[in-house]
């Protein structure tokens, strides 16, 4: 993968930074972000270092001091806006009964549905390449959890990682079985492929896994996020199997969509009840940030799908 | 707090929801056949409304509370 392009003059002095010298970052001159997209473009990429990486980079400015300080800023800007839009304390009772009821009782505008029945070829395809942003690395900034964790919640995640990573078989691994979903339908395949065409707000809801998986006082957050995402993640799915079959797409890229409708439904048990709940017996005060992260992996999805479907929209 | 002994067992009943499934294990389904579990984890349908009978896919959630398992 390659630097992304930037969005602006920030983006661009973090990215000329990263190639020549990221010292430069903390010196006086650096412009402040000069919109939403100039902001989260740079936060991506200084992530991808913690992660894949770019062919175009060499790895030493992951942990330079400097990248660290500007990474920070910008994470503590992102953090105030969720807060902000979170505005909540969690509800009370049985922590998995209220955190099933938590997440069906989000009213949102849902991509599935507009796949399933209305969706064009090219809405597919663009949804697709968006998706790809997050589905080629799926799991991977939850795995960051996993040492930060005591036995109960541990064994709970690392359970479902070793389904999500397709329980020893390559070709079972989920971000692979979406490779190869894109290869099918002739999209490319390759980790951060469509990163130039993202919205603001898929950028966004990535950067978001990330910040709440390198952070180990957010790990309820994360783990919130997580559990959102799996209970939300099955009967979506199975909407798009229609969809992706009404529209005569490729058995491959079924194919990924179908095994999350039954990988799902369990993963969301365990997510909730084996990992959530476990990590609030032995760490209760975690209960609001598990809230937290749960309504962000929500409005998050929310505010991505208002985004793509308004466009569809106007541009029939 | 670190050396208590957790539940865990090998199938569990979700309230509302699937039977959760450890590892592999032979199940009678609604229909009397038997269906091989093949791990590492899955849910089995108890609403009897799945769509991917005998595996859970998620349409508990639309039964009103009342209806679910």
């Amino acid at each position: 993968m390659q630097l992304p392009k930037p969005r602006g003059a920030f983006s661009a002095d973090v990215f000329e930074a990263l190639r020549s010298g990221p010292s430069r970052l903390t010196e006086p001159g650096l412009p402040a972000p000069e919109s939403p997209d100039d902001a989260a473009i740079a936060l991506w990429a200084l992530y991808e270092l913690h992660g894949w990486g770019f062919d175009d980079l060499d790895d030493d400015p992951e942990w330079h001091p400097s990248v660290i300080a500007v990474r920070g800023e910008l994470e503590r800007d992102l953090e105030s806006r969720l807060r902000e839009r979170w505005g909540g304390a969690s509800p009370e009772g049985d922590f998995a009964e209220t955190f099933f009821a938590y997440v069906e009782g989000h009213d949102g505008p849902s991509l599935a549905r507009h796949v399933q029945r209305n969706a064009t070829t090219d809405e597919v395809m663009e949804l697709l390449k968006v998706r790809s942003l997050y589905h080629l690395h799926e799991t991977d900034p939850t795995a960051w959890l996993v040492p930060r964790l005591q036995a109960g919640p541990k064994a709970g995640l690392v359970e479902m990682l070793y389904d999500e990573y397709g329980t020893g078989d390559p070709n079972r691994l989920h971000h692979h079985l979406f490779a190869r979903g894109l290869d099918a339908v002739g999209l490319q395949s390759d980790y951060g492929a469509y990163v130039d065409d993202a919205p603001l707000e898929a950028l966004e809801q990535n950067n978001v896994w990330t910040f709440f998986g390198l952070h180990r006082r957010l790990r309820g957050a994360a783990l919130g996020h997580l559990a959102a995402f799996e209970a939300t993640s099955s009967g979506p799915c199975r909407r798009v199997v229609q969809g992706l079959d009404r529209l005569g797409f490729d058995p491959a890229i079924i194919r990924y969509y179908a095994e999350h409708v039954t990988a799902d439904a369990a993963h969301e048990q365990v997510a909730v009840r084996a990992v959530c709940g476990r990590l609030l017996e032995t760490e209760p005060g975690l209960r609001d940030d598990v809230f937290f992260g749960a309504f962000t992996c929500l409005d998050q999805e929310s505010r991505l799908a208002r985004t793509l479907l308004d466009r569809w929209e106007a541009d029939r | 707090m670190s050396t208590r002994e957790y539940e865990h067992a090998e199938v569990e009943v979700c309230p509302g929801g699937p039977l959760l499934v450890r590892g592999e294990q032979t199940v009678q389904t609604f229909d009397g056949d038997e269906y091989r579990t093949c791990g590492p984890l899955t849910a089995l349908c108890r609403c009897g409304k799945s769509a991917s009978a005998p595996l859970c896919d998620g349409t508990h959630k639309l039964l009103p509370p009342e209806k679910r398992p």
